[in-house]
Formats: structure tokens, C-alpha cells, sequence
């Protein structure tokens, strides 16, 4: 984009209306840089009050244990437990949207007709805005007590279910981004594979995938890292037992559910107030690192796609 | 021989073909069946909703145990914090596009921001929340009342903060849309315009910004759905589980009192009041008429804001191409 349009006749202006235009341009640089300084204030304030977390607790004990005791006498604060919790509540949710979001991005970027996609796509659209404390209420309502027949699983709140749940609010994403990186291949790449003779699964599978697989796994990683950072549904229907298991049929207890769940309660400028600050601050690292990682992804598919057409 | 050849192919291509449209058809089904379950959960929501839903149930205050009486409050406070939410972000958003979009060139500082910007739409919202208590609430709260000698007016959860943390919360949003919206209308119009003779604010005052109107207007309206559906950042900033009292202050004039909102104060909020009814409920069967209730309030809501913004965006670009195609 060009931007040095008026050079000659800009001098000719008078001192003050130059003087004008030079203080609106800071009042927008300034506000601009407020995006900059609330992403400086939240690092520097999280990171400030997980530093008094480690000097308060101690970094080993937030990984040598294996319990999230924070009210006991003898309290502890284990992150392990909360980290499975989490990694058993995302997995299997970015798993199951995965598969079924990218199905739906195939369907309407290669399979649906234009006037089908104009339909399911706003609709898509509006149910990826639906709240996500609804999509927790609807689980525990009613979701649970079909899931506890199906799965047979001993306690009514568990890790699979939230998955379910975070799965309901992934598929859109997922399956969007999938839409927009399979509509940015060049079309001559399928009418050159149709002219070979190729049906159209074998072309999908083949050909437009292949071509689009930074575009969709940025997708998947995007989702991975809304799942980790999710509250409201893990909240209600993961059971927020903080055990250390494997099981996925077990409750589980999340970071973000803990943080939600203890803030409220909390003794201000007590350690478990600051253990609080350290798992969030764990959490805003590790999407802060997953965002970077999907965006990376997503500026390389997109010089790959502009060499090619 | 070669007979055999070419049947073994039309067998290889017919088998194949029948294969294909296997998979198409999966690939269809299984898309059907997720804009089923779709449509089950929004039906869900409304058939059991839609039967509690009267004008008392939409304006009375709740009575005995939130099972009785209505959700005036919740509707109440969920606006007031909106609507200074908006207040707070939306100016500053729409600044930063034009900053972004009209004044920067690719330089540190442009880069600086758009990292930022993006950076900051995947924090998640707990972390959001945890920042706006410890910051908002503890830091500067506790600063302007140690200033002003409010006692514990401001040092603690209220309005006003939940409202600044949303805005922190969905300053991407604004500022993403806004930049899409100015960086699709034709530069000839910025360069009419200067060849003119006027200068680059009245280029944006006067051309780009009404031109861009409904593109910017998808941003706010966005950002305002979604800062009403978010629940987890508010749940430690002044949200109430029950309040009768509307969070209300009275502007003394002397001659008339104007109710305005009290940003010192707690509030009731439909996503936080749709939490404890779903999970501190005494008794889940006499309050699940309510819970729909609320529930559909809140996605009615919801689905009409979002509706909105699509249809805005629709108008917008229908606006866009036509200016382009006039070229």
C-alpha cells in the first residue's frame, strides 16, 4: 500500500494546520499503544505475583508434589494434578472436534452447494457465539445423565463429558478455519486434477488437503489452545476432584476451573492467593507459546499459497 | 489382452468411483448430523425456555431462593456493565484501527501493535480476570481510595472494573474488525480526497470513517455479544448472587434526581446468574423453569447481536464491492 501521497502541496500548509495533524497522529499513536500496554501490564502484573508465589512457596513444591491441597492445615500446591486435569480435558475434546470440525469445513468448502453454505455458515457463525456458560448448563442438565447411561461411568461429572462440552464450542472454530484454508487453494489445482481423471474424495484427500495442511493444522492448534484456556465448561462439568489420574472416565480438575473456582474465596496477599497467580501465569505462557506456534503456521501457508498462484 | 486391460480399468475406476461416493456421502452426513445436534441444543433451550418467559419474569426481582419472581436485575446489571464497557473500549479501539490502517507505516511500532493485538486475543479470559482483579480491583482501586480517602469505596470489586477488564477482553475484537473495515475501502478515495486539497484527518473524519460506518459497526456489535456471554473475568469482579437493588446512584441536581448507574457498585449478571442457578441450586427441579428461562434470555440476546452483525457485515460488503466495481 502506498502511503506517500501528498508531498508537494503538504509544504505549502500553514504552520498551525501541520501542528493539527501532527497531534492527531500521536492521539492515534497513543491509543494504539494501549493494546501494547495492557499486554506489557498483564506479563509484568502476573509475572510479579507468581515471583511472590516462588518466594512465598517455592518453585519446587508446585512440581515435587502430587496434591492441590490449598485450604488444609498442611496445604499443598501441586500444579501436576491440574496440569493432567487440563491436558485430559483438551486432548480428547481437540481430538473429537478435529475429526468432526474438519469434516464440516470439507463439506462446505469443496462439497455444499453455494446456496446450502449460505445458509449453514452465518448459522455456523451465530452458534460460535453462543455463550459458553449456556453450553456448560445444557451439560449438566442434560447431557450428563444421557452420558452416565452411555459411557457407563461411575461419577456423573468427568473429564470426557467437558470434553463433549468444549467439543460443542470447538467444531465452529475448527471447522471455519478449515473452510477459509481449503477456499485459499487456487482452484486450477482441482481442475487440473479433475482433467486427470481423479474423483472428487481422491482430490479432497489428495490434492486440496495436502495443499491446505498448515492452514488446517493452525486450526487444530488455535483449538487446542481455546480448550486449555476454557473456564466456564470445564468449570461445571468436570467435577473439579483434584486426583491424580489417567482415567478420562474420572472428575478431573483444570487450571483455569481452579483459578475460577478458589479466586473468590481467597485471603488477599496469602500464599494460596499467590499460588492462584502462578498457575495463571503458567496458563499465559503456554497459550501465549501454542498462539505464537498456530500464527507461525498460518504466515508461512500464506507466502506457500502466494508463490503458488 | 488388451481387452482384459481395459476391463480391469473400467472394474479399478468403477469400484473407486463407488468408494468416492461413499466417503462424500459420510463426509455429508456426518456435516447433517452436526447442524442437527446444533439445531437440538438451540431447540432445547427454547422449548423449555420460551414457557417462563412473561413480562414479570423479565422485569420482577427474584424471591424465595430464585425460584419465584424474576431476573429485572440480572437483565439491569448485565447492561449497565455492557454499556460502560462499551463506553470505555470502543473509542479507543476504533482509534487504534485508524492509527493502525491510516497513519502507520510498516515500521517497529506498527509491527509492535499488531503483535500485541493479536497476542492479547489469545489470552484467555481467566487470565483476563485475574489480571482485572489484581490490577483493577487491588492496584488501582486501592490507589484511589488510599488518594481520595474513599475508605473502601473503590478498592473493591464493582462495576466499573468488571466493565475495564471486559474492555481489555474484547479491545481486539473492535480493533481487528475496524482495521478490515478501513483497509477495504479503495484508496482512491483517500487520494480524491487529498488531491482536494483536505487535510488527512478531515480525509478520515469526513470520507473514511462514514464509509466504513457499518464495517466498524460489526466490530462493536461483536465485541458487545461477546463480552455479555462471557462469564469467567466477572465472576470475581463484583458479581452478586442475589440483589434485590438495582445498582443505581442519584445525580443530585437540586431540582431533579437522575438515576444513573452506580459503577461503585455490585451487580446481578444473566451469564453469572445462569452458573449459580445451573451449579448452587438447593433444589435443581423446582429451578429448572428458571434456569431455561434465563438461559434463553441470555442467547436470545446473544444469537440477535450476532445476527445483527452479520447482516451488517453483509451490507457492508455489499456496500465495498459496489464502490469497487463503480471504479
Amino acid at each position: 500500500m502506498t502511503k506517500k501521497y501528498h508531498s508537494s502541496y503538504a509544504k505549502k500548509r500553514t504552520f498551525k494546520s501541520t501542528l493539527v495533524e501532527k497531534a492527531v497522529k500521536y492521539f492515534f499513536f497513543l491509543n494504539g499503544m494501549i493494546s501494547v500496554l495492557f499486554l506489557l501490564l498483564i506479563f509484568l502484573f502476573l509475572f510479579k505475583e507468581a515471583i511472590s508465589a516462588i518466594n512465598n512457596i517455592g518453585i519446587t513444591e508446585f512440581f515435587k508434589n502430587i496434591e492441590w491441597y490449598p485450604t488444609s492445615e498442611n496445604s499443598r500446591y501441586s500444579i501436576i494434578p491440574l496440569i493432567l486435569g487440563t491436558l485430559l480435558t483438551a486432548i480428547p475434546a481437540t481430538i473429537i472436534s478435529s475429526l468432526l470440525g474438519i469434516t464440516l469445513g470439507i463439506y462446505l468448502s469443496e462439497i455444499a452447494s453455494g446456496k446450502t453454505r449460505e445458509i449453514i455458515k452465518p448459522f455456523i457463525e451465530i452458534f460460535a457465539g453462543l455463550p459458553t456458560v449456556v453450553i456448560g448448563f445444557l451439560m449438566l442438565a442434560v447431557g450428563s445423565t444421557y452420558f452416565q447411561e452411555l459411557f457407563n461411568t461411575g461419577t456423573r461429572l468427568n473429564a470426557l463429558l467437558a470434553a463433549f462440552g468444549l467439543s460443542i464450542i470447538l467444531i465452529p472454530t475448527i471447522s471455519s478455519l478449515t473452510e477459509d484454508a481449503l477456499r485459499a487453494v487456487p482452484n486450477n489445482l482441482r481442475m487440473a486434477s479433475y482433467a486427470l481423471g481423479i474423483n472428487k474424495f481422491a482430490m479432497i484427500k489428495n490434492v486440496v488437503i495436502p495443499a491446505a495442511i498448515s492452514g488446517v493444522s493452525a486450526g487444530i492448534i488455535l483449538g487446542f489452545g481455546r480448550a486449555i484456556g476454557e473456564t466456564m465448561i470445564v468449570l461445571m462439568v468436570s467435577g473439579n476432584a483434584a486426583e491424580l489420574t489417567l482415567n478420562i472416565l474420572h472428575s478431573v480438575r483444570t487450571i483455569t476451573a481452579t483459578i475460577a473456582g478458589e479466586l473468590g474465596e481467597v485471603a488477599i496477599g496469602s500464599p494460596h492467593y499467590y499460588a492462584l497467580f502462578f498457575i495463571g501465569t503458567f496458563l499465559l505462557i503456554i497459550t501465549f507459546i501454542i498462539n505464537l506456534i498456530s500464527e507461525l503456521i498460518i504466515e508461512r501457508m500464506r507466502k506457500k499459497l502466494n508463490k503458488m498462484n | 489382452m488388451v481387452n482384459r486391460f481395459k476391463e480391469n480399468i473400467k472394474k479399478k475406476s468403477y469400484s473407486d468411483s463407488i468408494f468416492d461416493n461413499v466417503m462424500i456421502s459420510v463426509i455429508r452426513i456426518i456435516s447433517f448430523l452436526l447442524i442437527i445436534i446444533f439445531v437440538l441444543i438451540l431447540g432445547k433451550i427454547f422449548y423449555e425456555g420460551i414457557e417462563v418467559i412473561n413480562w414479570n419474569f423479565l422485569t420482577g426481582i427474584p424471591k424465595s431462593n430464585i425460584s419465584k419472581g424474576g431476573i429485572g436485575p440480572a437483565i439491569f446489571g448485565t447492561m449497565a456493565v455492557s454499556i460502560i464497557m462499551l463506553i470505555l473500549a470502543v473509542p479507543v479501539g476504533i482509534f487504534s484501527a485508524i492509527y493502525i490502517n491510516e497513519f502507520a507505516k510498516d515500521t517497529f511500532w506498527l509491527r509492535l501493535i499488531r503483535a500485541s493485538v493479536n497476542s492479547l486475543a489469545g489470552v484467555p479470559s481467566i487470565v483476563i480476570g485475574l489480571f482485572g482483579f489484581g490490577f483493577f480491583v487491588l492496584f488501582i482501586g486501592k490507589s484511589i481510595d488510599n488518594i481520595l480517602k474513599t475508605g473502601m469505596l473503590f478498592g473493591q470489586p464493582a462495576i466499573i472494573w468488571a466493565s475495564a477488564t471486559l474492555a481489555v477482553l474484547v479491545l481486539p475484537t473492535i480493533i481487528v474488525t475496524t482495521t478490515e473495515a478501513l483497509n477495504s475501502i479503495p484508496l482512491t478515495f483517500r487520494q480524491a480526497s487529498l488531491g482536494l486539497g483536505a487535510s488527512k484527518w478531515q480525509t478520515i473524519r469526513y470520507i473514511i470513517l462514514p464509509q466504513a460506518r457499518s464495517g466498524i459497526l460489526t466490530g462493536v456489535i461483536l465485541a458487545l455479544s461477546r463480552s455479555i456471554g462471557e462469564t469467567a473475568p466477572i465472576m470475581f469482579l463484583g458479581c452478586a448472587f442475589f440483589l434485590p437493588n438495582l445498582p443505581l446512584a442519584h445525580l443530585d441536581l437540586s431540582i431533579i434526581q437522575i438515576p444513573i448507574i452506580n459503577p461503585a457498585d455490585q451487580f446481578m449478571h444473566l451469564a453469572y446468574h445462569i452458573f449459580i442457578l445451573a451449579t448452587q441450586s438447593s433444589n435443581p427441579t423446582l429451578t429448572a423453569p428458571f434456569q431455561y428461562g434465563t438461559t434463553l434470555v441470555l442467547v436470545l440476546i446473544t444469537l440477535l447481536l450476532n445476527l445483527t452483525a452479520i447482516i451488517f457485515r453483509f451490507r457492508f460488503r455489499k456496500i465495498i464491492e459496489v464502490v469497487k466495481r463503480n471504479q
